[in-house]
């Protein structure tokens, strides 16, 4: 089970005071918020400094794996296992495996990416707690958590509340 | 600078985007949508028993004979497959092109792929015969050497496609799905309800790390269903093309059919995306007229692209001065097939130049009218595909007509009752439009008041 941290989360109603929150809160030295929002948002990642993802080398290396082994069981079972002679074609047909190489290359590579976007946003995760319901429609947060450095909870009101925030809360995430 | 068209009308708030396209999934249905299911599932059942009379009975109730061996079966499968590459095009490679307009049409389109690609799926494990064994498709370590698959054949080529294509459709189309079950979940006004969605939302919390993650996924995913899309209905052309039959062994036949396939799959995107505004008119600020027009354009100019290949298919037989290929293009022109022939060519090439006039790209009746004419015209492009170059080939003592029977019509229209089954069921338990991908697009063409990060 994943566990949860409590800390301090403010609320607010438009996206680009969430981008400005997220900024302003990297610049005072907080490094473990999270920035909630029901859709992503531009300038987000800059805003947090967010490095890219780093799921393409999973894909990559995962289409590797994928073409590598349908070229080897291609050739294994043609050529090697049980050598069939098909209308006086070589054993080693390769242009005849492309289709199957290709295919398994994509297949890999899909199924691998999506294993690793479950590894990186931890997924699945069984009943998180929810800050707000309308994180997903509406609204916006920006969660602080208590083991992060500096946290303080007078401060970060205070913070939260310069920053415009439609709520001010206690909560765990 | 160019006025950009609104993607979504009205001055629409995010909460009133999140209830709009979360009404059908929130609410009681329709008498309209329960009817049409009823319907539906009436058709679906009447399939089910077709087939198992189909099978339980043996192949031979269906047409096929001796010169005819592919007939019901294939004909539907190619066009059930070629319908789910719409949904591709439009979720994926529509996607990477930037296309804002396809946003609120992707999630429908999508999952018309992943229903066609279920429904085309069944035919080839049919159109064995004994669909018991069809576990013989794949290569696996068997007691009989083992003795391996043969790699060298288009049909396991297409084994590899379909089941490939049919795998990564539902998993980018799921992975589209997470963020708005998550928003289900957490306006979820009862338990059953909550733990459901919740489950399928994968406990997703839409933290700014995870949306990176996710946006990278999704360009990944994209990335790779764009060739494989490309790839699938070329395979299945080479199904045809790689043999020696007059008619069907032929270089042209990957793009056309990959052409062939975008085409009838946009004709059953408007065709069901017509009726999907009028079951839920909240819909039609979404999914606008300007939609249908591009959709519409691109069903002109791949009609003309299948016409095209029609017209170099008669040359290239002229051409070649191979008599056969020669014979087999003016028998299927002027033979005892001709009427499916020209049926083809009316729906396919002259019905959709209609839009060529913008009154007509922009009416609803027209549109939904072609795009019927469209995928009849499509099915009966297969039809003439298959079945006229099997029915004459070399030997004239070889000679023969497909014996269409009942249970090829059964089969046909059964096909499409598990379809809307399908169909309609989604559009009850899923958001047929992807809420959290259309509000950062929802400001396009408005005044910006909203500040400017949405261009």
């Amino acid at each position: 089970m994943a566990k949860y941290q409590t800390g301090m989360a403010a609320i607010f109603n438009d996206e680009h005071q969430l981008v400005d929150a997220a900024r302003k809160s990297r610049e005072m030295g907080f490094k473990k918020f999270e920035a909630i929002s029901p859709f992503p948002i531009h300038g987000m990642e800059e805003a947090c400094g967010i490095k890219r993802s780093w799921i393409p080398y999973v894909t990559f290396v995962a289409g590797l794996t994928g073409l590598s082994l349908g070229t080897l069981f291609t050739w294994w079972t043609s050529a090697v296992s049980w050598a069939i002679n098909v209308g006086g074609k070589p054993f080693f047909s390769l242009p005849a495996f492309v289709p199957i190489m290709f295919e398994l290359t994509i297949l890999f590579a899909a199924l691998s990416s999506v294993g690793a976007l479950f590894v990186a946003c931890g997924l699945p995760k069984v009943n998180p707690p929810v800050i707000d319901p309308d994180l997903t429609c509406n609204r916006f947060a920006l969660f602080i958590p208590s083991n992060d450095a500096g946290y303080d909870e007078g401060r970060i009101s205070e913070m939260f509340r310069s920053m415009g925030a439609a709520e001010i809360k206690k909560a765990e995430f | 600078m160019m006025k950009r068209n609104e993607l979504v009308l009205g001055d629409k708030t995010y909460r009133d985007v999140t209830n709009d396209i979360l009404k059908p999934v929130e609410e009681f249905p329709s008498k309209g949508w329960v009817g049409m299911f009823l319907g539906a599932k009436a058709l679906f059942l009447f399939y089910l028993i077709s087939i198992a009379v189909v099978i339980g009975t043996g192949m031979g109730l269906l047409g096929v004979n001796h010169p005819i061996a592919w007939g019901t079966m294939i004909i539907t499968f190619v066009f059930w497959i070629g319908i789910g590459h719409a949904g591709t095009l439009i979720s994926a490679v529509l996607f990477l092109f930037r296309q804002k307009w396809r946003t609120s049409v992707a999630r429908t389109a999508e999952a018309m792929t992943v229903f066609a690609v279920m429904t085309a799926g069944l035919f080839p494990l049919m159109h064995t015969g004994r669909p018991w064994l069809d576990f013989w498709l794949f290569p696996y370590p068997n007691q009989r050497g083992p003795l391996w698959t043969n790699f060298r054949s288009p049909l396991l080529w297409d084994v590899f496609a379909v089941s490939t294509y049919a795998t990564v459709s539902m998993v980018f189309w799921y992975i589209g799905l997470v963020p708005d079950f998550a928003t289900i979940r957490d306006r979820a006004k009862n338990k059953i309800r909550q733990t459901v969605y919740g489950a399928l939302s994968l406990g997703w919390r839409g933290t700014a790390k995870n949306w990176s993650h996710y946006e990278m996924v999704y360009l990944l995913l994209a990335g790779l269903s764009t060739p494989l899309v490309l790839s699938v209905h070329t395979i299945v052309s080479f199904d045809f093309a790689v043999s020696n039959v007059p008619g069907w062994h032929t270089t042209i036949f990957p793009p056309y059919f990959v052409a062939g396939a975008i085409f009838s799959g946009f004709g059953m995107v408007v065709t069901l995306m017509t009726l999907v505004r009028i079951g839920f008119p909240q819909f039609k600020d979404y999914v606008t007229l300007d939609h249908m027009e591009v959709m519409n354009k691109i069903i002109m100019t791949t009609g003309m692209l299948v016409g095209y290949a029609y017209g170099s298919e008669f040359f290239i037989a002229w051409y070649s001065g191979n008599a056969y290929e020669k014979f087999a293009f003016i028998n299927r022109a002027m033979g005892p097939y001709a009427w499916s022939y020209w049926v083809m060519i009316a729906c396919n090439v002259v019905i959709p130049q209609l839009f060529w006039l913008k009154k007509f790209r922009r009416s609803i009746p027209v549109m939904f009218v072609v795009s019927i004419f469209v995928n009849i015209g499509m099915w009966f492009e297969r039809f003439v595909i298959t079945v006229t170059s099997l029915h004459r080939d070399f030997l004239p003592a070889n000679w023969g007509m497909y014996a269409w029977s009942y249970w090829d019509t059964a089969i046909l229209l059964g096909s499409f009752g598990m379809f809307l089954t399908l169909f309609l069921l989604y559009l009850r338990l899923f958001p047929a439009i992807a809420i959290a991908e259309i509000k950062p697009v929802m400001f396009v063409g408005k005044d910006k008041k909203h500040g400017g990060h949405h261009g």
